[in-house]
């Protein structure tokens, strides 16, 4: 059985938008977090997906360092909101404005 | 089909959910239901990959930090942008028409028959350490570099009187 | 290889440059001396060396160091050029500045800057024989610029004196405006010709319009006139004898006051294009020669009327140029390095023996203490007064030839007329200034004492050159070097030259020089000074010149800054930098409402522009 590659691109498409709008409307700084993984595993899927359609192994090794990053991405970023957790008492990031003009 | 519903509804629980271990549990829901799609997808190697890092590594950080900070939603009771939400939500729409559109009106290309052995963990290890071997080490040490940058963010903040008795700096 | 040996006539000095301005004040004062004095006399061995190469005499020798400027078909490399032009100007330059570098070291023995002088000195050596051994105008100019940074520093050598440094700083100014319109010039050339190379711009003079040529030969002019110390631009030139003497007799008499000069001469076949140039440096050359030579009837300081001296000579050489007599205007500048370095060095040694001081009024009876100086003197006097034999009589007279037989009547016999008038009075003034300080009655207290020998020495060798530089192109021992000249310059011998009756003309000029002696005897003999009434008057006030600058150029000038200063400074420049930093404010103070401190703001307004961009693409 072979699925064709529109369906996995819709699904990777929905999850896009979905971690988008999580950016978009959530405060919680965990939350957009998240959402940002989300965005970055539908970009996963769409790799895969190419990959397999081509049948070039490419695809796949980008997954690979995506991964890494991610993960590399994960700790310092959860790092950082530990570190305004500690100095602001808050994860709200409306509430981090230093930078309002 | 079921991974695929699987993972659209872990989807929206991530970003709908009220407390953020609801949403770090979605997540998981997530990541899972890719690993099925990847096996699909003839990327053995890339779903291994995915439960180990992301479910094993990734959530369960997210889920400590949770713990960590102990809080409810983590967001305030108003709203200060008040056009936010209703922009984000258009904007978005037509966002995702958009790669709907271009996704299905596209053409679409006849799926390659893939050699044996593709997506093993033999062959994308061969791609790593020959043509992308400098990236990789790269990688290794952007990862490094993450593990000390983290420490040095987390570390606690030493208050200036405990300073006094440190050694003075280099 | 013979074709660099032009470059090592310029390193020899350079090098001397170097060592006595990096490591110069841990030498002792003597080893700045000789070092100094070496490094031009091998430049000067080197020079004759590279005569010796028959190649010089016909075509020359090009050396090509580097590619300067390689900007499309437009290309300047930095080369130096070897012919019979340079050839002469190298071994007068090498030359005399190396027997004025040995009489330095005897006349500035006990300075305590003495290896900054020659350091200086050597720089300007360098710089000179670069500016003449060019190959093309942008090297020339480079050399231009040097030797005129040199003159700078050597004029206000003596910093701590605030006349020194003013006098400096005049020369360089003035030099300015003259610089400012050779740059034009050679600018012009280099985009209507797109060559400057000195041998192109020969070849292909022809095939420039006139209007152009014109243009730039007068900008070209205008440089000469600026850095030879011609009308209008001769003003700094007497200020300049602030200078060390020797300084004034390398620079400011044989070298480097002649490169506008050497200039013209170079670019000949450009300049034959411009019949109206050629007029106008002929008019300017006679009327600075027969103007100087008047305000140096009535000039107190010696030094001051041996300037005007020169550039009322520098006058008959333009004058040689304007009326197309480029050889023999080269000619009279050999003989005038000659004569006029000695006269300099002379002055300068009165001047060491009476403790600096230079008024004639406060001098007299030298004769008889400084019995060599005053003959040296003497001797250069007599060269430049044109006394029959010495070398300036053939040179001056020459000149005065060429220019009867190139007038046409009427006013272009005013240049011969101003000539030999020039010639009579630069005899009376030269008379007075050797009466006033050799010819007793002494007006001295101490006994002042002859020079050293390392002082004496140059002069002697400069004396010989002053006397016997005659035969170089006296047409009774075969003009050598007119003939050399002659065959560069391609003039015709059966030019006007066959029409004039030449013995006439050479009693009418040597009959105006001894008239000249003869009445300075008359007028000086004995007394301390005559006022030659309200004509002394007129001269004194140098014609006015210096007072139409001060109304004309410099309260001007001093109006028009304070009106920058006042007016355009204050209100139009800072208004403008004030309304511009308020601008920015009130603009920023509207664009800061954008920086919300939202990351989600920002984020939205990323998706919107992605969004707009993917439209784009999918739309397209």
């Amino acid at each position: 059985m072979i699925i064709p590659a529109q369906y996995y691109l819709t699904i990777s498409a929905v999850l896009f938008t979905l971690g988008m709008v999580g950016v978009l409307v959530r405060r919680n700084a965990l939350v957009i977090f998240m959402s940002i993984e989300l965005m970055l595993n539908s970009v996963n899927l769409t790799f895969v997906t190419f990959a397999r359609q081509l049948a070039a192994i490419e695809g796949q090794v980008a997954v690979f360092f995506v991964v890494v990053i991610a993960a590399v991405e994960v700790v310092v970023g959860l790092a950082i909101i530990i570190a305004i957790f500690r100095t602001r008492s808050t994860v709200d990031i409306d509430d981090v404005d230093l930078l309002r003009g | 089909m079921v991974a695929a519903a699987g993972a659209l509804a872990g989807g929206v629980g991530v970003i709908a959910s009220r407390t953020p271990v609801r949403s770090a549990l979605s997540l998981l829901l997530v990541l899972g239901n890719l690993a099925v799609m990847y096996l699909l997808l003839s990327a053995q190697f890339i779903a291994a990959l995915q439960v180990i890092v992301y479910a094993g590594a990734i959530v369960v950080l997210f889920l400590f930090v949770i713990m960590l900070l102990h809080m409810r939603t983590g967001e305030g009771r108003v709203e200060k942008l008040r056009w936010q939400r209703p922009v984000s939500y258009v904007l978005s729409g037509v966002f995702l028409s958009a790669l709907l559109w271009a996704i299905w009106t596209g053409t679409g290309t006849q799926v390659a028959t893939s050699p044996a052995g593709f997506g093993t963990v033999e062959s994308v290890g061969r791609s790593l350490f020959t043509t992308f071997l400098l990236p990789f080490e790269i990688a290794s040490v952007v990862l490094l570099v993450g593990i000390i940058a983290a420490v040095v963010v987390g570390r606690p903040v030493v208050p200036p009187s405990a300073r006094a008795h440190l050694p003075p700096p280099e | 290889m013979p074709g660099s040996v032009s470059g090592l006539i310029v390193l020899f000095p350079l090098a001397g440059w170097l060592i006595n301005g990096l490591a110069g004040g841990r030498l002792p004062a003597r080893a700045a001396a000789m070092i100094g004095s070496a490094s031009v006399g091998l430049a000067f061995v080197v020079s004759v060396v590279s005569i010796l190469d028959p190649r010089v005499w016909q075509d020359g020798i090009t050396t090509r160091l580097f590619t300067w400027i390689d900007a499309g078909e437009f290309t300047v490399e930095a080369s130096l050029l070897m012919d019979p032009l340079s050839a002469l100007m190298a071994l007068l330059v090498s030359g005399v500045s190396f027997l004025i570098h040995v009489y330095s070291a005897g006349y500035m023995a006990g300075d305590p800057a003495q290896s900054r002088y020659f350091a200086y000195l050597n720089l300007f050596v360098a710089s000179m024989l670069l500016l003449v051994l060019a190959g093309n105008l942008v090297v020339m100019f480079v050399g231009w610029e040097l030797v005129g940074l040199c003159s700078y520093l050597l004029i206000g050598f003596w910093f701590e004196r605030e006349r020194a440094a003013n006098a400096g700083r005049k020369a360089f100014v003035v030099n300015r405006i003259g610089d400012a319109g050779f740059l034009l010039g050679i600018l012009l050339l280099a985009v209507t010709v797109n060559s400057l190379d000195f041998v192109n711009l020969s070849a292909s003079a022809e095939s420039i319009a006139v209007p152009v040529a014109t243009a730039a030969t007068l900008l070209l002019f205008v440089g000469a006139t600026g850095k030879s110390a011609q009308l209008p631009l001769y003003v700094w030139l007497p200020d300049a004898m602030e200078g060390p003497t020797p300084v004034s007799a390398l620079i400011h008499a044989a070298t480097m006051v002649t490169a506008g000069v050497y200039m013209i001469a170079r670019l000949q076949a450009l300049f034959f294009r411009a019949e109206v140039t050629l007029s106008v440096i002929a008019a300017v050359g006679a009327l600075t020669a027969f103007f100087a030579a008047t305000i140096a009837l009535v000039e107190h300081d010696l030094k001051r009327v041996l300037a005007y001296s020169t550039i009322s000579q520098l006058g008959y050489m333009f004058l040689a140029m304007g009326v197309a007599a480029a050889p023999v205007g080269m000619f009279h500048l050999t003989t005038h390095a000659f004569f006029k370095a000695l006269l300099f060095l002379a002055a300068g040694s009165v001047m060491h023996a009476m403790h600096d001081v230079i008024d004639m009024r406060r001098l007299g009876g030298l004769a008889r203490p400084m019995r060599w100086t005053a003959l040296g003197f003497l001797i250069g006097a007599a060269a430049l007064a044109g006394f029959p034999l010495t070398s300036g009589f053939f040179s001056k007279d020459l000149i005065l030839e060429r220019a009867f037989a190139h007038a046409e009547g009427g006013l272009t016999l005013l240049l011969w007329i101003a000539g030999v008038l020039t010639a009579f009075v630069t005899a009376l003034y030269i008379t007075r200034a050797a009466i006033l300080t050799f010819a007793p009655p002494p007006s001295h207290q101490d006994h002042p004492h002859e020079a050293p020998p390392t002082m004496t020495w140059p002069m002697a060798a400069l004396a010989a050159l002053a006397l016997g530089g005659g035969i170089l192109g006296a047409q009774a021992a075969g003009a050598p070097l007119l003939h050399a000249l002659d065959a560069f310059f391609h003039v015709e011998e059966s030019g006007a030259a066959k029409s004039v009756p030449a013995l006439a003309l050479t009693i009418v000029s040597a009959t105006a020089a001894l008239l000249g002696i003869l009445a300075g005897f008359g007028l000086y003999r004995g007394r301390r000074d005559v006022s030659l009434g309200a004509l002394g008057n007129l001269f004194r006030r140098q014609w006015f010149v210096e007072d139409l600058y001060e109304v004309v150029i410099v309260e001007p000038s001093k109006r028009l800054a304070h009106f920058l200063a006042g007016t355009v400074d204050l209100q139009i420049i800072d208004g403008t930098v004030n309304g511009v930093a308020a601008g920015f404010k009130r603009s920023s103070a509207a664009l800061r409402r954008v920086q919300t401190g939202y990351v989600r703001n920002y984020a939205a307004v990323v998706l919107a522009g992605t969004v707009l961009l993917l439209g784009y693409w999918l739309t397209r």
